[in-house]
This record gives structure tokens, sequence and C-alpha cells, in this order.
């Protein structure tokens, strides 16, 4: 249960071989790097919220993974768990997220200003432009973890500083236990709505408990941006549209994010952050921006060509179909985005795929006219 | 589970805490030391001996930002739990540090249906029957026909007690069958066991089943190490289980670390099979084709009784007392626990006007072959005693017996085209 942590202590007179879990049958992150002898080092800790060696590790416990993908398997309740289980957390974090040292510093730079080009993908190809990240707010536990009183909190902190919003941010907040029909009809329409988790990923963790109590979905008029909130975190901020003014999207990601970041510090509530991890979030995998700067793009040709992997990797960037992480690509249109989260800022990450999206628009042009790419292949970045 | 001699002793354990085949791993273990865990003792809980960090930081929260909210919800945790019972009920805990909040989860998250009225709460130890009593009673009382909290429940697993049960027509009856829960005391239940506390349930319930002899004599056959040719057979056999998919027992958190410490055990036979840490630490299943309860009656006596004995050998007794029978995870399991049904052909009398009339007055309720939520296919059904608290086993296999043979009757009547009116019974 993600509740309770006196269990623990009650635990602990059953030995160590009693309670560490059966991994063998496993592949994920945190099955790779937690022995028995780390059980047994962290399983008596708990952070100052009850959070526990065993909370932080059941959806891994209960989703072995898969061969080909590999998954976290563990998730942080709070904003401790990754200093108090930091033994487990900084070799997974290390694993995903491309060798990031527990001494390496992380830069956030919001500053759109910075972004060099990004205005001019070619909207023939690049159907939409989209990027997202997440944010905690300090002092609260975490979707898997917190309570009705502590979601209700965040809810209403969150409501109050979005609707403060005003130009082109003005906009309305649709809790998910009131909404009526027209309006859940509108926002599927609108691709906006999200649903009960249905992943075991997600219920492993105990992320859907009070469904759908405190959780709501709040956008501006133009659509153009949006806010989950106590979805997979406490904020998880959308900024989107039609076309490939990526420029575009990440200046109103930028600027909405501080804003409301501004309000809440008047309320005297900040976002948890440090200088190590970034923005704290979640899953570990979301660590540093939690940002996934993307766009629908049509790649007929080069998604066919030999070295595509290749050149995804190269250029620091993962495809996706475009239903999202697991799907797959519909009529040669793909989701193109950032592979990275952490040890690099929100503007080079998005300066990746502004970059990566234009080379990859070049080749597929060539490749229509029956040219080759190979001079185009670039080199590791 | 493998008891390694040679295994660490952890430092902040005692040495008398070294789980063995004789131990006693009860809930009180009076030999815990705090000096040794970084856990701080949290205020205002210094007779319990653990503390709960996060349901003591909920107490900052007041009981209005922490009430569920069930202003859509249809289950007999919903009907009950207003709030000022949440208020004077969530700063408590079982001994093992089950709280309210982990009781009612799944009746959160799972709001009911407008015609299937579900329990919504669990108990994730013995003692949440009693902490929680203000919660569970009135539970108890409203699933099990107004059973009061003053109300004593008889066991009666003597099979010579039921009279009958031999004869149904095996031309009507097709399979006979019945079931139990059993939970061994001290160890916490599903909803919130840990995997020691789950494995060391394995361990005992293997052992204890491994001692039966004779007609009982059989084999255990572990989830998570079972080979290909044993899941085949025991999916032909109709006697796998699978991890549980319905949401409301997902909720609960019974399902964590599937499949580990979870299995089948069955006779040579095939006509006793027992499944370790599914919904409850034991099930136990007698069951044969054909129509002579009578002797799957017995055989499950006789089958719980010797399980019963072996496992207090080893110093371990079922939970049970004397107000709510045999102490089960779901409130809608006590008392007997006990489910005896048939699968019956009753094409003719499943139409008739009055059948569901019939059912209610004689105390049984239909099922479809696939067990509950499922619908009958071929006119054949699955009939079985409603009842599971307050009446003893044998009274409620006696109203099964007795009742199975009315129907059968009416059945035969409704084939030759004659009326049953005069059939009908008075309510039991």
């Amino acid at each position: 249960m993600p509740f309770g942590n006196t269990h623990n202590n009650f635990k602990l007179n059953f030995k160590v071989e009693e309670e560490y879990p059966d991994l063998t049958k496993h592949n994920n992150h945190m099955a790779k790097v937690l022995t028995k002898e780390m059980y047994g080092k962290l399983r008596d800790k708990q952070t100052p919220t009850g959070f526990t060696l065993d909370d932080a590790i059941q959806t891994g416990v209960d989703n072995p993974g898969h061969p080909f993908i590999m998954t976290v398997g563990c998730v942080a309740g709070d904003e401790e768990s990754y200093e108090v289980f930091k033994d487990l957390f900084d070799p997974v974090i290390s694993d995903r997220h491309g060798g990031y040292k527990a001494t390496d510093k992380h830069k956030t730079d919001l500053n759109f200003e910075n972004l060099k080009g990004g205005d001019d993908l070619d909207p023939n190809y690049v159907l939409s432009s989209r990027v997202r990240t997440g944010r905690s707010i300090k002092g609260y536990a975490l979707p898997p973890h917190n309570s009705r009183g502590e979601r209700r909190a965040v809810e209403k902190l969150s409501v109050e500083a979005l609707n403060s919003l005003d130009g082109e941010f003005k906009g309305k907040y649709y809790p998910l236990k009131s909404m009526t029909d027209a309006e859940q009809e509108q926002l599927i329409a609108d691709h906006f709505l999200f649903d009960k988790p249905v992943s075991p990923l997600l219920l492993g963790a105990g992320m859907a408990r009070d469904w759908p109590d405190a959780r709501g979905i709040w956008h501006n008029e133009n659509k153009t941006f949006l806010v989950w909130v106590n979805e997979e975190d406490h904020l998880r901020v959308i900024s989107m549209q039609k076309g490939g003014n990526m420029k575009e999207v990440f200046k109103r990601f930028c600027v909405g994010l501080k804003r409301i970041e501004d309000i809440f510090k008047k309320h005297n509530h900040d976002y948890m952050w440090n200088d190590h991890l970034g923005f704290i979030l979640t899953c570990p995998s979301n660590l540093g921006t939690g940002l996934r700067g993307g766009v629908h793009v049509k790649l007929p040709k080069l998604s066919t060509h030999a070295k595509f992997e290749e050149i995804l990797t190269r250029l620091r960037l993962q495809k996706r179909g475009t239903g999202g992480v697991d799907t797959a690509s519909v009529g040669g249109v793909f989701d193109i985005s950032n592979a990275d989260r952490i040890g690099s800022s929100e503007v080079e990450q998005v300066q990746c795929v502004v970059d990566g999206v234009k080379l990859m628009v070049e080749m597929e042009k060539k490749l229509e006219k029956g040219e080759s790419i190979d001079s185009m292949i670039p080199a590791q970045k | 589970m493998r008891m390694d001699s040679s295994a660490l002793l952890e430092n902040r354990q005692t040495p008398h805490r070294v789980h063995t085949t004789t131990g006693k791993i009860g809930i009180f273990v009076s030999a815990q030391s705090s000096s040794s865990s970084s856990t701080p003792q949290p205020t205002g809980t210094a007779a319990m001996p653990f503390g709960n960090s996060h349901n003591q930081l909920k107490m900052k929260f007041s009981s209005e930002q922490e009430y569920p909210d069930l202003s859509k919800h249809n289950n007999h945790m919903a009907k009950v739990l207003t709030l000022a019972l949440y208020e004077k009920l969530r700063s408590k805990q079982t001994p093992s540090g089950f709280t309210l909040d982990d009781v009612i989860q799944t009746g959160v998250d799972n709001p009911g249906h407008p015609f299937i009225m579900t329990v919504g709460c669990v108990a994730g130890d013995e003692e949440t029957y009693e902490v929680f009593k203000e919660l569970l009673d009135p539970v108890i009382q409203d699933r099990h026909g107004g059973y009061k909290p003053t109300d004593k429940h008889k066991t009666d697993l003597n099979p010579n007690n039921l009279k009958g049960g031999d004869d149904l027509d095996a031309n009507y009856v097709l399979s006979t069958r019945v079931r139990t829960g059993r939970s061994v005391r001290g160890f916490c239940l599903p909803p919130h066991c840990s995997r020691g506390e789950r494995r060391a349930v394995e361990k005992l319930s293997v052992e204890a089943l491994g001692a039966l002899t004779g007609d009982l004599k059989g084999k255990y056959y572990a989830l998570k190490n079972m080979s290909e040719a044993e899941q085949q057979q025991l999916i032909d056999d109709h006697f796998l289980f699978d991890k549980p998919v319905s949401p409301l027992l997902l909720a609960s958190g019974m399902a964590r670390d599937w499949p580990d410490a979870r299995g089948i055990w069955h006779n040579d036979n095939k006509t006793f099979l027992v499944w370790v840490n599914e919904e409850d630490h034991l099930r136990v299943i007698s069951m044969q084709k054909g129509g002579n309860m009578k002797e799957v009656f017995t055989r499950f006596c006789t089958g719980l009784t010797k399980i019963e004995e072996l496992f207090k050998n080893k110093g371990h007794s079922f939970m049970w007392n004397e107000h709510l029978g045999y102490v089960l995870t779901c409130p809608s399991n006590l008392g007997t626990g006990l489910r005896a049904g048939v699968h019956v052909k009753l094409p003719n009398l499943s139409k008739y006007r009055q059948f569901e009339e019939i059912l209610k007055r004689l105390r049984l309720q239909k099922r479809g072959t696939g067990g509950v939520d499922t619908a009958a296919v071929g006119g054949i059904f699955d009939i079985s005693n409603a009842d599971r608290l307050g009446f003893s086993e044998v009274e409620l296999v006696q109203m099964l017996v007795d009742g199975v043979k009315l129907l059968i009757e009416m059945e035969k009547r409704l084939e030759k085209g004659q009326a049953v009116e005069d059939l009908m019974p008075a309510q039991k």
C-alpha cells in the first residue's frame, strides 16, 4: 500500500531475505540496481512523510518490465525520497540519464530568447508543435503518496494561481469530477482530456487513488496552453499549437511557467527544485527539465531509411507514434522529441529538437527527390 | 521459502526473532526496540507499538479536507461513513499500522453500481474489525441481514449433522462444490501483508498441506515456478487462479508482489483444492461432478479440520472469534466464509416469474456458471447459499441441499406442464 509506514517497522521482524523481492524475472532500472544488500541497508528508512523503500519500489516489483522497453520501476513519494533513498535513486538516475553522476549539476534555462531559430520549421511537414513539463509544489507529497487533503490543497493553490492569469493566458479550470457532458465532449475533441490511468505502471504506484477527486484540466481560451492538475505529477504544463513555430510555443511555455511560479511564490509556495536534480517529479525519468518538446512531422521516407534510428540517436531525439509513448506511427507521421531530460537545460533540449527536426525535414526532401543523404548524417551530439 | 540457517542476523533484530517453523511471528512484538531504528516516534501514540508517519501528517489537514467525496458512491462503506465517523476514526491504527484510509481505499476508488452493492472496505489484519468496529459493525449489519454487534456466530463443521444431501438428482445437478477461506492468526491479511509475511503464510500452509494423507494427499504448485504443462493442466481442471483484474481487489492492494508466494495445492484425486494467498490467506475448496453434496461436505470438513490441526501443531491458529466466526479479508465473507453450491439445470424454473422470489425465500442466490457476475448459459445456474454469518456451516449447506431438492422438483413439474404454486416455500 502506498500509505503507512508503521508496517515498515513490523516488517523488520522478518529477515532481509524474507522481505527482499524476487526480481529474477525483472527487467527495469530498479531491478538492475536493488541488490539484497542495498535492500537491507535501506529498508528501515523512511522520509519525513513516511514513504518507505517498499513504497518506492512497489511499482517495479509489480511490473517486471519488458525485454525491449526499460521502465524505471521506482517512484518518489515526496521531495525527500531522492535523498533518503539516494543509494537506490542515484544509480537508477545515472543509468536512465546517460551516466548522470551523483555530483553533477543540472542547469535550468527557461529564457526563451536563448533559443535560436525555431520559428521556421516547414509546416508542409511539421503538423504540430508541443512542449510539456511537470512541476511539483514544495511541501506536499507526490501522487504516489499524497492524501486527499494534500491533493486538494495542491488543486486549490493551482487553480487560484491559474485563474489569476490574464492576456493570452486567461482561461478556465474543469475539475474532472464535476465536468458536464458537453465540456467533456469538447475536451476530448480538443485532445485535452486525460482519463484515469490504466497503465499498471501507474496504478501499481498508487497514483490513481481517490480518482477523480482533485483532478482537473485548465486551459486558456486560445487552447494553446494547458495544465493538468494531479495526474501523474502535481502539475503538467503544456504549450501547443498547429504548425511548426516551436519558437512561439516555447516562448508561451516559458512565460506561462514563470507567471505561474511567480503567483505561487507570492503565496509562499515554490516548485520542488535543486541544483543537482533540477525539477523534482514523481518519476525519475522526468527529473531535470521534465521537458518533452516535440513535433508531429511527416517523415515517410526518412523513417524507412536504414539509418533512421542512428540519426535520431545522434541528434539526441526519440520517436513515438502520434498517440504518444508506446503507440505506432500512422501514415508516416511521427512524434519526434528530445530524448534527454537531465544534464541539459530546457533551451538546449528544445534547440536539439528544432535543429534536429530541421535537418530531418531536409533529409526527407532529399529522399523525396531520390537523392542520397549520406553526406548529411550528423555527428553524435 | 528458504530458512537459511546461516542467514545474517540483522543487528536490529533480537535473536529469538529469527523466523523458524515453530516461531510465532506475532504482531505484538515485544522485542522490537526503537533505538536501532531511524524511525521517529510520533506523539500521541505511546500506546501503539509502532508509529505511522503519514497518518500523523494527514492529521494536520482538517477532517473535511481529508474526508472522501462519497456523493456518487453506492457501497456499504459509503452508506455508513459520515464525516463525523471519519473524524472519529482517522487517527486510529491497528497494531500493524492499518489505518482507516487503508480500510476504505477500495470503496473510495470504486464507487459501485446501482444494481450491485459492493462492500467497499477490507480488513488488513484481525484487529481491523475491532479498531474500526464503528465502521465495520454497521457495514456487517447491513450486509448480513441485520447481524448485530452483540450477536454470536456458531461454527459447526460436523458433517454428520447434515441430513441427506447424497441424493440430488444427477440428471439435473452437474457438479457440487463448497468453498471457504481461512486466515492464519498473527499475520496481516492480503491488503496489507508484506512479502515476508505472505511467504511465511505460504511456507506454513505448504508444510501443513504436505502432511495430509489418504484421500487428501496432494501437491503444491507455486504460481511463480509453474511449468507450462502444469499450468495447462490446472487450467483444464478449472483450478488455476490468476492475478486479480477486478478493480475492487486491485485497489485494496491484494495483488502486490504478484505472483510471489501464491500457489495452488490440490489432492491427487482433484477433489480438494487450496488457494494460497489469493484473496485470503487460504481458500479451501471441495468439489466433484454430480450431486453428492454429503460427500463433498464431508471431505470439506475433514480436510479443514485436519489442516487446522496441522497448523495448531506448529503453534498457529485460524483467526476466529465467537462474534464474527472466521475472520477474512472481506466483511462479506465473515462467519462461515462458506459458499456451497451446485451447477444445476433449471431451464424452465429460471423463466418462471417467481424464480427470484423462490430463491430469496430459500435463502439462496444464483450466479452464472462462470462465477459471480456472469450470466447463465443453457439454463444452467450456479445456485448457492446467500448467507455467510449468523448460520453455521451445517445450516447453510442444509439450506442449499433442501432448497436445490425443491427447485428440481419444481423444474420437473414445469417440464410436465404442471403447476408449482403448491410447492412455494415459506421464507426461511
